[in-house]
């Protein structure tokens, strides 16, 4: 090794990203201008609060929650979130007998546009493979014991499909606005590992 | 149910590791290889199942090599997906990378520490 502290060193890993994008560059197949908007974009400024304030306008106007759940790609591009990776939303209704749980047990897609980027719990393997195999257990580890009574149901996915978990709206909230209710709604509730009603109590 | 005999059981699978919402990309390179796919698709340089697809396979490849695969390790797979389609569409090849790679790794070499690293000329 002829390493020494004065000079500049990059990681293999970062030559290997800096090789990608100059030759793309020069190229002329990606813009370094158009990347960093669309770091922005994904640092700044999209992140699980377009999730909730889908989910907040959800609990507060009906005919939105039904459109929502007949075809939630088109409501929710309706608030401005749309995909660029031409996967469909679709919607899951949480109720007192239905959980809903979503998980990407192959890679890792996910709902970017109203969600952002997944959490690095959501990209191990295993929540991957357990949140198939033993749903209820992972809930728990989330701190969520859903009763018996409750039928869960863990959607798995894909290039095509990603989905949204409509959490229940937590009780005592009637007087609060739009606004307001989307402050409540957690990333986690959205994914399925977090119920509301459930962490209102236990704050 | 003979078919599942071979699939670990909850309790052998590892535990999940946990976090705070912490920042998206822990390093800048990973919103680099992020953002240079996003671009790629929607230039219409692949579909998005397609990618998909590498990224599944990439993370399958890591995982037989022995990488716990718990979640800190997923923009690694995503870049060697990354340079595996671009060479698959013929965009770039390998050699072209390795080459590319190496004359950084020379530029950054000969760069004095807190300056840019810049590439020659004729890299």
């Amino acid at each position: 090794m002829t390493d020494h502290a004065d000079h500049s060193h990059l990681s293999d890993t970062e030559l290997r990203v800096r090789a990608l994008e100059s030759l793309l560059a020069d190229k002329g197949l990606v813009d370094p201008a158009a990347l960093d908007a669309i770091v922005d974009t994904y640092e700044n400024k999209v992140g699980p609060r377009n999730g909730a304030r889908v989910v907040a306008r959800a609990w507060i106007d009906p005919e939105f929650k039904q459109w929502l759940l007949r075809d939630g790609t088109a409501a929710i591009d309706s608030l401005g979130y749309t995909s660029t990776q031409g996967a469909d939303i679709v919607v899951l209704e949480n109720t007192p007998a239905v959980h809903n749980l979503t998980v990407c047990t192959l890679c890792s897609c996910y709902p970017w546009a109203v969600l952002g980027l997944p959490p690095a719990w959501y990209k191990s393997f295993p929540y991957r493979s357990r949140a198939v195999r033993d749903p209820r257990g992972v809930l728990r580890e989330f701190g969520q014991d859903i009763g018996d009574d409750v039928e869960v149901r863990v959607w798995d996915s894909t290039a095509e499909v990603r989905y949204l978990v409509l959490p229940e709206r937590p009780p005592g909230t009637a007087g609060l606005a739009e606004d307001e209710l989307a402050e409540l709604v957690t990333r986690n509730s959205m994914i399925g590992t977090d119920r509301l009603s459930e962490v209102k109590k236990n704050q | 149910m003979s078919a599942e005999r071979n699939l670990p059981t909850p309790a052998e699978l590892p535990a999940m590791p946990r976090d705070a919402d912490g920042p998206v990309f822990a390093e800048p390179w990973q919103a680099q290889a992020f953002a240079m796919t996003l671009w790629l698709h929607e230039q219409g340089h692949f579909t998005w199942p397609e990618w998909a697809e590498r990224l599944s396979d990439a993370i399958a490849a890591a995982q037989a090599d022995g990488d716990p695969d718990r979640g800190d390790t997923y923009y690694l797979h995503w870049l060697q997906a990354l340079e595996t389609l671009v060479a698959e569409k013929g965009l770039l090849t390998s050699d072209d990378l390795l080459r590319r790679k190496a004359a950084w790794d020379r530029a950054s070499h000969a760069t004095p520490h807190g300056q840019p690293i810049v590439l020659p000329p004729d890299a």
